[in-house]
């Protein structure tokens, strides 16, 4: 049986796992037409390459269909209830940076912390009659993040693209979103709370604790691991 | 794992006793408009509820409780006083353990009258206790009133006061204003900053230079809060022996009576408890008559704090000595709640709810 691994299907980040696997020996290309999605891997023997939508990857692991993925930590988080339990992390990749962050509008000259979010939320419902809202996709993360920072009286909106613009819009007074270099936050004038920050995310390679891991895929596992430079996982 | 036949034998027997101790059975939806549930919860019920989508009444959720439809039904055409029982399936989303159980069975018990509450309270535990006598449960009471009162009687503003209060159910954030209010914590930088420049500019200038204005909340009220927080500036630090009576009011643990005189000795000086220490007394006092032997009833003056936001009196709970398990049953006081269903109406109400599959289990593993 040949080990499976998950690579997004197109893109930057496509590209940047055929880099990062291609310093290291191995190999993997798209195969035939641009728009087929199927590939192959050279350099090592009985590696399979699966072309999945990023988004789908974590899904794809907790359910054991593919051995290895490369994903985001940030969709890891968001998607698997108890990550941990379903998959194991086996190497940061250094790509793909970006940071989970709460934003507000610049013009909040009276918020910069969590604890002044917490303030204004209350503020904001008595004024307005309905919770301040927090437009996010990552809805598990920033709840989580939220609630361990004891802040109450908010409401999440669902935001699955151009979360930034939802304030302006007004649909929501805050934003939950991914941010790598703050510029689209600046141009939508929005400010990062100076505590704001849920999680740091980056490319990932990821083992699938529940695939179907025999002696052939283990060994497997461990050759390709030794090839990329990288510890094999505890399963 | 679907609900054994030995959990529904223990919830019928336990509602058949509510009913002949004259409490009427009421059926709730299984589905419940979402907004109601999020108005009172806010966001983290999502964490814990299963939402769905109705195409035309829009989100809903499997009920997470009972209370929620129960209080809107007495609020919308209860008689007074009232007694209510139900029985039914809850359904609890679970994140993290797979091995918790998504969906069990409640039975419960409401009381809303004006008269006695300390009386209610008793009876409500009293036959708790009664029902789960057998199983040798640790009981547990406490009192979120105590906190509330202690938090009135700070001398500091009413807006510390609203903030402290917004947060006794969050102990971290509630711990975090205590202590930047008291001094003991100190005001963070850009706060600092902030007031500097509010001190010798307008508010109005800071949102000038900051830009673009985007978004619902308006510049009237970030106005509004800059003027509160120069206010709050000035307020005097609570004294720090008024924050370290508070918090050895959050700490106060023990066997019910020796409870009491700790907190009597802390209410020497914290006089705006007394009234809940005297209501805590009359509650003692009502509850050996109901048969229980207070002198061992466990009291924690933090128990409740992190359970869900509605109980504002008397709480208690029944737990399995057994590591892991959620309690068996667990109640409590909650007048606010009706507040907030009841559009302008209110009732003092007290209740809780009997796990009939735990105690199923309990049992079980006794023989």
């Amino acid at each position: 049986m040949s080990l499976r691994i998950g690579v997004p299907s197109k893109g930057r980040l496509m590209e940047k796992t055929f880099e990062w696997f291609g310093a290291r020996g191995v190999t993997m290309a798209r195969s035939g037409d641009d728009r087929e999605y199927s590939g192959h891997v050279s350099g090592i023997g009985g590696v399979h390459l699966v072309l999945l939508s990023a988004g789908e990857i974590p899904r794809e692991l907790s359910a054991g269909r593919i051995h290895l993925g490369v994903t985001g930590t940030d969709l890891i988080r968001e998607k698997l209830g108890g990550w941990e339990t379903r998959v194991a992390e086996v190497a940061p990749l250094g790509f793909g940076f970006a940071d989970l962050i709460i934003a507000v509008p610049n013009a909040w000259i009276d918020v910069d912390t969590l604890d002044d979010l917490d303030a204004v939320a209350a503020q904001f419902r008595a004024a307005h009659g309905h919770r301040l809202r927090i437009a996010t996709k990552y809805h598990r993360l920033v709840r989580e993040f939220l609630q361990s920072a004891g802040v109450a009286e908010y409401r999440l909106v669902d935001s699955q693209g151009a979360t930034e613009g939802t304030i302006r819009n007004m649909t929501a007074e805050a934003v939950a979103d991914i941010t790598s270099s703050g510029d689209t936050l600046r141009a939508n004038h929005l400010k990062i709370l100076s505590d704001g920050l849920v999680l740091k995310s980056q490319a990932e390679l990821f083992a699938a604790r529940r695939a179907n891991w025999d002696a052939i895929t283990l060994a497997r596992l461990s050759e390709l691991c030794a090839k990329l430079g990288v510890e094999a996982p505890a399963l | 794992m679907p609900i054994s036949p030995a959990a529904r034998r223990e919830a019928a027997r336990l509602k058949a006793a509510f009913e002949a101790a004259g409490a009427l059975p009421v059926e709730a939806d299984t589905l419940l408009p979402a907004d109601t549930l999020l108005d009172l919860y806010g966001e983290d019920i999502r964490g814990r509820a299963y939402v769905t989508q109705d195409p035309l009444l829009g989100e809903m959720m499997l009920r997470p409780d009972f209370t929620v439809p129960v209080v809107q039904m007495h609020m919308a055409h209860g008689a007074e006083p009232a007694r209510y029982c139900y029985s039914g399936e809850v359904f609890r989303r679970q994140d993290r353990d797979e091995g918790r159980a998504r969906e069990y069975l409640q039975t419960g018990y409401e009381v809303f009258a004006r008269e006695n509450p300390a009386e209610s309270d008793a009876e409500v535990f009293a036959m708790f206790s009664q029902l789960l006598v057998p199983l040798k449960l640790r009981a547990v009471i406490g009192d979120i009133g105590l906190l509330l009162a202690a938090v009135n009687g700070l001398s500091t503003s009413e807006t510390r006061k609203a903030a402290l209060r917004r947060h006794v159910w969050r102990p971290k954030r509630f711990r975090a204003l205590l202590d930047r209010f008291s001094g003991a914590a100190p005001v963070a930088p850009a706060r600092v900053k902030l007031l500097e420049k509010l001190a010798t500019g307008s508010a109005a200038d800071l949102m000038a230079d900051a830009g673009t204005f985007i978004g619902q909340r308006s510049p009237a009220e970030v106005e509004a809060r800059a003027v509160a927080l120069l206010e709050d500036a000035g307020t005097r630090h609570i004294p720090t022996r008024e924050a370290d009576l508070l918090d050895d009011l959050l700490r106060v643990e023990g066997a019910a009576p020796e409870a009491l005189k700790r907190l009597e000795d802390i209410g020497t000086e914290l006089s705006s408890i007394r009234p809940a220490i005297a209501l805590m007394e009359a509650r003692l006092e009502a509850l050996s008559e109901h048969g229980i032997n207070v002198d061992r009833l466990g009291f924690e003056a933090s128990h409740g704090r992190t359970t869900m936001e509605y109980y504002d009196g008397f709480v208690f709970s029944f737990m399995a000595d057994q590591e892991g398990l959620p309690p068996v049953a667990n109640g409590g006081r909650y007048d606010a709640l009706t507040r907030v269903l009841g559009q302008g109406r209110e009732i003092p109400a007290v209740g809780g709810i009997i796990r009939p599959g735990l105690l199923a289990q309990l049992k079980e593993a006794r023989v």
